[in-house]
């Protein structure tokens, strides 16, 4: 014990700065402040840090948080989930059938669709654990099969592309009033999908960094032969990881249904990548094993901001997708570097 | 010597018709350090995954504290007492030291269906544990890959310790370390040794073994070819018999016959 003392004092010497930064969502909540300050410098509405823009972006961030939360989690035990998205609009359209169609009363027809998207995660997610096969491949053939479903099944029996009526059903209004309602801050109102992302950005906080569950997350994504070694269920949590963002997409499918009153067959597609970036752009691992879930609702913040910061501040919006592709790359690069620092240039 | 906690009665293991294994008859007894050598191919690899339950034997009795045992898991081994701590897979880097001391094993707390992880009770069980094995940690919160590679083999052995090991398997805990930090390692394996567990160190390097060991077993061609005593072992002796004697002498000949041309 001579020796080793004098080498540990070396390597726990860190900095509060160091320490802070170890912390995943730091260099994400940098960006955000860094972003949020940019647009309201360049906004020439004078509204975008006030109420009426605030409950602009946060109702763009709401639907990608609620997804990009439970992505992050499942990007932190190292698996990808592409058919995240399609299957907002796979939910939102087989509630909007079973209750237009079929007349069920919409609280059982949500029963049924949250059950529906778990089955699908769960297949999702035994595919992968059985086959072995990597998640990126297993949902993207879920994403297309899901996708030319929506299409093709809506045409069938609605003939044609949009499932609408879905107001007229019975138990709408209660439905409504949990799931897509508004409440209102001083003179604005902001939408009840807030309040489900701010929940949910707890919850997930809490399962990741408090419960047993959390802990298996990170041992599944930071090295499943140790975690397994250790006792670790990988593959149970790894499913029940992939049921999480079937259902979390779910719940966007419904709160989508109910807002718009029906559903267009390509809703959702596409925004599994927004998924991605908000969970990536929140200091979440691309090869798992680390991230965390306030991370991801940053990053969903930082969407936000930006989709409606640039018209705000009369930029041409077609650069959107230009801009958030800028920012996802500095974010992971920024990331990265930050991680090394704080690591002690070990990894 | 001390009471035996794990023996291994003629055992053999084949694959097929390769024969891994045969006649391997060890003792290993309680608070002291069993070193098995042998150099690559000599079976070591199919000895341990035996012995922490991998593989059944295909022959032979294996006996933990006098008593029969049949493993069908490495977790049936851990259950009975047998923690085997590999090289590579002992801990995951991006995780905190505590995280990884508790994996598989959290401590909860709360009430019916709602429980969480009582966090500053494994915090302070793994600095105890850590200090009890010598390691001074001020930070069990710091990502377990910022350790060196010998303290986190400490960290393994450490949590093996804790959860209840009687018997200790280490396998080539020094074969990917450096001088000093072999040092460390070996300095844990008498720590563990100190507080009564049986430690089984797989290794070969004789050097390393002869520093800590009780009693050695050399392997070749998966048998059983001698086994010492500390106390009618010496190092000169390891050495050669580990190298195989008669073998090196061939090899000595055969390249100074390439080297001529």
């Amino acid at each position: 014990m001579s020796t080793s003392p004098t080498t540990d004092e070396r390597v726990k010497k860190a900095s509060f700065l160091t320490r802070a930064l170890r912390r995943t969502e730091v260099g994400a909540l940098l960006g955000a402040i860094a972003i949020f300050i940019l647009f309201t410098s360049t906004d020439t509405t004078g509204n975008f840090a006030k109420l009426p823009g605030i409950a602009g972006w946060t109702d763009i961030a709401a639907p990608i948080g609620i997804v990009a939360i439970a992505v992050a989690l499942l990007m932190i035990a190292g698996e990808f989930d592409l058919s995240s998205g399609v299957m907002v609009g796979t939910t939102g359209l087989l509630v909007g059938v079973l209750v237009s169609k079929l007349g069920l009363n919409i609280w059982l027809a949500i029963i049924i669709g949250l059950v529906f998207a778990a089955g699908i995660g769960f297949i999702n997610g035994f595919l992968v654990v059985r086959t072995k096969l990597p998640s990126f491949i297993i949902t993207l053939a879920t994403f297309f099969i899901l996708k030319g479903a929506n299409f093709a099944l809506t045409m069938i029996i609605t003939g044609s592309v949009r499932v609408t009526g879905v107001e007229k059903a019975a138990g709408y209004d209660s439905a409504k009033t949990i799931f897509a309602s508004t409440f209102k801050v001083g003179d604005q109102n902001f939408q009840i999908s807030l309040a489900w992302w701010l929940l949910l950005t707890i919850l997930a906080t809490f399962l990741l960094t408090r419960t047993k569950f959390g802990n298996w997350i990170f041992a599944a994504g930071g090295d499943q032969n140790a975690a397994r070694n250790a006792g670790v269920p990988v593959a149970r949590t790894k499913i029940a990881l992939f049921m999480g963002t079937s259902v979390a997409a779910a719940l966007v499918g419904i709160i989508f249904v109910l807002r718009l009153q029906g559903m267009q067959a390509g809703q959702g597609v596409g925004q599994e990548f927004y998924y991605i970036i908000a969970a990536a752009v929140g200091g979440t691992l691309l090869t798992g094993g680390a991230g965390s879930a306030i991370g991801a609702s940053i990053g969903a913040i930082i969407m936000g901001m930006a989709y409606i910061g640039i018209p705000f501040s009369l930029w041409n919006s077609d650069w959107t997708s230009t801009f958030l592709g800028a920012i996802l790359f500095s974010a992971v690069m920024i990331n990265t570097y930050i991680g090394r620092k704080a690591a002690g240039g070990k990894r | 010597m001390a009471n035996t906690t794990l023996e291994l009665v003629d055992v053999e293991k084949s694959f097929g018709s390769v024969i891994a294994n045969s006649g391997i008859s060890v003792k290993v007894d309680a608070a002291t350090v069993t070193c098995i050598l042998g150099d690559n191919g000599a079976g070591k690899s199919t000895l341990i995954k035996t012995l922490s339950g991998v593989h059944k034997p295909t022959k032979g009795k294996y006996l933990v504290e006098g008593i029969e045992v049949n493993f069908n898991s490495p977790r049936d081994a851990l259950d009975a007492g047998i923690a085997t701590v590999f090289q590579d897979l002992a801990t995951i880097p991006l995780m905190s030291i505590w995280r990884n001391f508790f994996i598989g094993n959290e401590i909860e707390k709360g009430f019916g269906p709602f429980k969480w992880l009582d966090v500053k009770k494994m915090k302070d069980i793994t600095k105890q544990e850590l200090l009890a094995m010598g390691i001074d940690l001020r930070d069990p919160n710091q990502p377990i890959g910022t350790l060196s590679g010998g303290e986190r083999q400490a960290v393994a052995i450490a949590r093996a310790v804790h959860f209840g090991a009687k018997v200790l398997i280490l396998d080539e805990p020094t074969s990917a370390l450096g001088v000093r930090q072999s040092g460390i390692v070996l300095k844990y394996v008498l720590a563990a040794k100190e507080r009564g567990i049986a430690v089984i160190f797989i290794t070969h390097n004789p050097n390393h073994a002869f520093l800590v060991g009780d009693r050695f077993y050399l392997l070749n061609r998966g048998k059983l070819v001698q086994s010492m005593d500390r106390s009618n072992a010496n190092i000169d002796e390891l050495t050669k018999a580990m190298a195989g004697g008669k073998d090196l002498e061939l090899l000595t000949t055969e390249i100074e016959s390439v080297r001529k041309k």
